[in-house]
């Protein structure tokens, strides 16, 4: 299952970064479109959008975005959940109660209520939907950092780092983070799908960039046009398909890190 | 002057059912080159005392007393001056080093890290200290960049002995340092220890609850019951002619090979240490207490002239005190 994730990841990773080997720019672009509007495959192979854009070559580019939104976005959640976390579990006492409350506050809040309103005041460009992303998904990670830090900072060695003296700092970057970063990494991963998802989730909403052409703003666009109801299926379902796919690839290979860094999940 | 001294220190544990105290005023001196055995059960503070020594006790533990190092005191020591102090005025070898080194880093990053946050040195040099390190505590030096799971038991603690004397300490303090090993691999170890003492002149607190270990490697020893020191002197003295009851319970459940006396009668000593939160009236020992008479639940016995250098803290060591004074003049 790991293997299949992974397989599949790297054939993402793949098209995005060739993507402008197969699409011409001019293509996606609405005023150079180079079809008719509404047009059925198997003209350009999945047919075109209500600008006469081939959707073939919108759903190749649209996975730039999606998986440059998905990165950043996690690499932003990862830093802030670890830091916050490490921070709380290390040091115990009041400044973990703190930290944890505040954890436990956006834990608590609707995540896409407070999306929608961050991305609404920040307005639609595509770093603040990262920053909109990366506020709203800490909480579960610095969840997960806290818990592994504070059994960590308990271990002999930490002590005897301590006890050879050592500072805080030295503490917990060089002792302390070593040990938690598998449970980190393997985390990394699933918040790359949920961030990917999260992207098109806001761009479906209408609060993405509309000047970049992502999986959420094809259904944006295809849904407004009313695409559901005329039955231009080709528009919709491919971006949809590569959405589920990507999501699938890169849950697989995180409960396949999962398993194996944690050997009580693995099966005998 | 002692390089490690420690006055009246006394150590109370913090926990919800209110404070336990672990050590009740303790003095120890130890002098340049000097090796002290600290014996004892099992909870009776022992190891509170070596924690102690680098304030790593946990937060919230009332520590009184002082703990001069090279003459200065640790426990109000600055937090900076005190971290300069941690691994250079005193070290410690801890036990079960499976888990006193970090699974995840190299043994040579792990010893140079002690050089590198003391001394100005660069990685290069560190590197250099650490192939000699590891070659003196008898481990090629090659192995440097293993993990610590690539070694066994034995390395691992002889990779602790190395990692204790990487900064030059003027004391070493080692906690346990066999316990956790099989008898030939501690022996072994001990051996290491006893001869890198001997030859870089180590003054040295060494902590167990073994007494034919500490016969064979300190100097002077101490033991300890309850959180007090109940019989102190030369250790060959202590151990072979105790003058305390308990140090005669424990040293008597060592049988010597070959010795008729351990053959006909096997001894050790029955009940459990005192519970430190309720450590019993008078001399702490008296429930167990073989010789216990009339005035021991009522009279907490302080340390008496045992004989030459020796102190005890029994009631009957005070009447033979008395009754040998009596006849002597």
């Amino acid at each position: 299952m790991g293997m299949v994730g992974l397989t599949m990841m790297v054939l993402f990773v793949l098209l995005a970064l060739t993507a402008p080997l197969f699409v011409d720019q001019a293509d996606i672009s609405v005023s150079t479109a180079p079809g008719e509007p509404f047009e059925p495959p198997p003209a350009y192979v999945l047919g075109t959008d209500n600008f006469g854009r081939p959707v073939l070559d919108m759903v190749i580019w649209g996975s730039r975005i999606s998986l440059i939104v998905g990165f950043t976005a996690t690499l932003m959640t990862m830093s802030l959940g670890t830091a916050v976390g490490l921070a709380g579990g290390y040091y115990g006492g009041r400044p973990d109660t703190l930290l944890n409350a505040f954890t436990n506050w956006f834990l608590v809040i609707p995540w896409v209520a407070l999306a929608i309103v961050l991305a609404s005041v920040l307005g639609p460009t595509l770093l603040n939907i990262i920053i909109v992303i990366g506020i709203t998904s800490w909480a579960g990670t610095a969840r997960l950092v806290r818990a592994d830090t504070l059994s960590i900072k308990e271990r002999a060695y930490v002590e005897r780092a301590r006890a050879l003296g050592a500072s805080n700092w030295h503490l917990v970057t060089r002792h302390v983070l070593p040990n938690v970063m598998p449970v980190i990494f393997a985390n990394t991963v699933l918040i790359v799908a949920l961030s990917i998802l999260a992207e098109t989730t806001l761009s479906l909403l209408g609060l993405g960039d509309p000047t970049n052409v992502s999986w959420g703003t094809i259904i944006n666009e295809a849904f407004t046009a009313g695409a559901l109801t005329a039955g231009y299926w080709w528009w919709l379902i491919p971006p949809g398909v590569m959405i589920v796919l990507v999501v699938l690839a890169f849950t697989m290979c995180g409960y396949a890190l999962d398993e194996i860094i944690n050997p009580k999940l693995r099966k005998r | 002057m002692s390089v490690l001294s420690i006055r009246d220190l006394r150590v109370t544990y913090r926990t919800q059912g209110g404070g336990v105290p672990a050590v009740r005023g303790v003095d120890l001196n130890i002098a340049r080159g000097e090796v002290l055995g600290l014996a004892g059960e099992s909870g009776c503070g022992k190891s509170t005392i070596a924690s102690a020594v680098l304030r790593l006790l946990p937060q919230g533990t009332k520590t009184e007393g002082a703990i001069l190092l090279q003459g200065e005191d640790v426990l109000t020591m600055k937090p900076g001056r005190l971290r300069a102090v941690r691994w250079v005025g005193a070290s410690i070898v801890f036990q079960g080093a499976m888990h006193a080194l970090n699974p995840v880093k190299r043994v040579g990053e792990q010893i140079a890290e002690a050089i590198i946050t003391h001394q100005q040195s660069g990685e290069q040099e560190a590197r250099m200290r650490v192939g000699a390190l590891l070659e003196q505590v008898g481990l090629p030096s090659r192995r440097i960049d293993d993990y610590p799971h690539e070694f066994s038991d034995g390395m691992r603690q002889r990779v602790m002995i190395a990692l204790a004397l990487a900064c030059d300490p003027q004391v070493v303090i080692a906690d346990e340092p066999t316990t956790a090993l099989d008898v030939m691999v501690q022996a072994q170890v001990l051996q290491l220890m006893k001869s890198l003492q001997r030859e870089l002149g180590l003054a040295m607190l060494f902590i167990t609850h073994d007494l034919s270990v500490l016969v064979e490697v300190s100097d002077r020893l101490a033991v300890m019951y309850a959180g007090k020191i109940v019989e102190e002197g030369p250790a060959q003295e202590v151990f072979f002619e105790p003058r305390h009851p308990y140090t005669r319970a424990l040293s008597s459940a060592f049988p010597q090979i070959g010795d008729e006396r351990f053959r006909r009668a096997p001894s050790g000593l029955g009940g459990d240490p005192p519970d430190p939160q309720h450590i019993p009236s008078g001399c702490p020992f008296h429930p167990r207490c073989p010789d216990v008479f009339e005035p021991c639940p009522d009279i907490e016995p302080r340390l008496f002239n045992a004989g030459e250098g020796r102190r005890a803290a029994c009631l009957l060591v005070q009447v033979a005190l008395a009754g040998g004074a009596g006849e002597g003049t």
